[in-house]
């Protein structure tokens, strides 16, 4: 589960990035988060993800309270969610395999472990074919799947991605927001970053729209507030 | 931390070495290069320091003995003289010998022609281990039974002693300043090689590796470049040093002054403090310079 209690979240350089953001996502939920470029999205993740803490207001995830954790816990919080982004972040140097074990192994997984899970979450995201594979053979849609099995493997409850979509054509996006659907469907909670209307509209879904640091419209029908902003 | 962890962690490490070949070539070559200059300084300030103290064996004490004493009691102070603390070596040399160095010394002069070995006293030439304490020394050899005088040159001692110091003082500060400096340009190659993998290390942080987890193949790495570069550095070392003492050698007039001693009576010394420092450099260049990525 994650919940914001009032959280507002100040750069140093005095951008109030956030203004009092309360929203909760229930374990096993699927939501978008959309909003205008500079709104606050990114700032959220980060928050979510231990990146930043809150300059007030309470942030929980998965069990932590992220604005009092201490250093040594956030690996272990970590874990509990997996993180996607628009620029896949792969290692370009490592196979698809490897790019994936690597994630289990940082964290000290078991070989066999490592050999039962990575081709199972291959498999999942339809690259079981690729995996001897670099990432700079593969194409767009493919480099965000791999992106997907690296944030999955670790069997993470909640998986968040900040505009995953972004550098895909529709097609493409369109494919990746179905594997996200159908990753949530087997129990992961999922948050989606996104600026696609046509996505947000082909998935209906919960929308938290947020705009200058605050939510403005919560629901089933939150783009159409989005777009009256 | 689980044994099969701890295969991982040593395999990445080395992997690293090979992946970012050209930083593990600029990181070794620049230990070797900050150790070279370390270990010559170092070879320099310690031959320096033992020319030094054979010069100053040069420096004598003249102890008279009584003149009361038959030539047989005369001989036995030097017995009491060796074990007076701080002296290195006494030497007895009797009037008759002196009379004939005064004589062979001064030769062309007739100051001593006619002089009686008789109006000399026995004397013995005392040369100590440590200049500094000659006053010290001076004072118990007068208390010697059958000691008449004593003739001392406090001021050559106290300038080889100044020497000394100045010495000691100069290499432990110079040493000091170039290991400064070798572990600075080392762990600012590190740093690079870090930077070079920031994706990396930032796809761990947020994949929930622990600190441990990715400091530790740096740090192996780090430790097999060290001691890499050490092992390099320490032949060349040994080959610079062995060159420089043929050179010595062939001007046989630097020879008297200024000769070497052989590699092989420093090679303990030597390995112990190439293998110190390639540890050093190596784990603490990579410990400290990962620091900083640590706050992803
Ligand atoms: N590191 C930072 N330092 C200062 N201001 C920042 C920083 N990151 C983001 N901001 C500011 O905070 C606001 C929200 O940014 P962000 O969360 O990235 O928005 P979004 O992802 O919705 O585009 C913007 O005004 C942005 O300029
Ligand atoms: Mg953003």
């Amino acid at each position: 589960m994650i919940e914001f209690t009032n959280v507002t979240k100040s750069y140093s350089v005095g951008t109030k990035a956030l203004k009092g953001v309360s929203m909760q996502i229930e374990d096993g939920e699927f939501a978008f988060l959309v909003g205008p470029s500079g709104s606050g999205k990114s700032t959220i993740i980060k928050l979510i993800t231990g990146e930043l803490k809150p300059t007030s207001g309470t942030v929980h995830v998965n069990g932590y309270s992220l604005e009092r954790i201490r250093k040594r816990e956030i690996p272990y919080m970590r874990r509990t969610v997996g993180v996607v982004f628009q620029d896949f972040r792969l290692i370009e140097n490592k196979t698809v395999y490897d790019n994936v074990a690597f994630a289990m192994r940082v964290i000290g997984a078991r070989e066999r472990e490592i050999r039962d899970r990575v081709p199972y979450v291959l498999e999942l995201v339809g690259l079981e074919t690729k995996s001897r594979r670099h990432p700079g053979e593969l194409s767009g849609g493919e480099q965000q799947r791999l992106a997907i099995a690296r944030a999955l493997v670790n069997n993470p409850s909640t998986i968040i991605a900040d505009e995953p979509t972004g550098n895909l054509d529709p097609a493409r996006s369109l494919e990746i927001m179905s594997l996200l659907q159908e990753i949530n469907n087997l129990g992961t909670t999922m948050l989606v970053v996104t600026h696609e209307r046509d996505l947000v509209e082909r998935f209906p879904k919960r929308v938290i729209v947020i705009d200058n640091g605050l939510v403005v419209s919560d629901g089933m029908d939150g783009y159409y507030h989005y777009e009256d902003q | 931390m689980k044994i099969n962890n701890i295969g991982y962690l040593i395999k990445e490490g080395i992997r690293g070495i090979f992946l970012h070949g050209f930083m593990s070539f600029a990181a070794v070559c620049v230990t070797i290069a900050c150790l070279l200059i370390v270990g010559s300084f170092s070879c320099l300030a310690y031959n320096f320091n033992i020319i030094v103290e054979d010069l100053n064996k040069t420096n004598e004490v003249m102890v008279y003995v009584d003149e009361t004493l038959s030539d047989a009691q005369a001989r036995s102070v030097g017995t009491r003289l060796n074990q007076v603390e701080n002296i290195y070596n006494a030497q007895f040399v009797s009037r008759e010998e002196a009379l004939e160095n005064f004589i062979a010394d001064h030769e062309g002069d007739d100051a001593f022609v006619g002089v009686d070995a008789k109006d000399l006293r026995h004397r013995y030439v005392v040369t100590l281990e440590d200049n500094e304490l000659i006053h010290q020394t001076v004072e118990r050899i007068k208390k010697v039974e059958g000691v008449a005088d004593v003739k001392a040159n406090f001021e050559l001692a106290e300038g080889f002693s100044a020497l000394q110091n100045v010495l000691h003082v100069a290499s432990i500060v110079v040493i000091a300043v170039l290991l400064m400096v070798s572990l600075l340009i080392i762990s600012n190659t590190v740093k690079l090689a870090m930077y070079d993998r920031r994706d990396e290390i930032a796809i761990m942080k947020m994949v929930g590796a622990t600190n441990g987890f990715i400091r530790l193949p740096f740090v192996v790495e780090g430790f097999t470049l060290g001691m890499v570069g050490a092992a390099i550095s320490f032949g060349l070392m040994w080959l610079l040093y062995d060159w420089v003492v043929v050179q010595l050698d062939s001007v046989s007039t630097l020879k008297l002054l200024l000769s070497f001693v052989p590699f092989t009576e420093l090679l303990v010394p030597m390995v112990v403090t190439f293998a110190a420092a390639g540890l050093f450099v190596g784990v603490i260049g990579s410990w400290t310079s990962i620091r900083k990525f640590m706050d992803v």
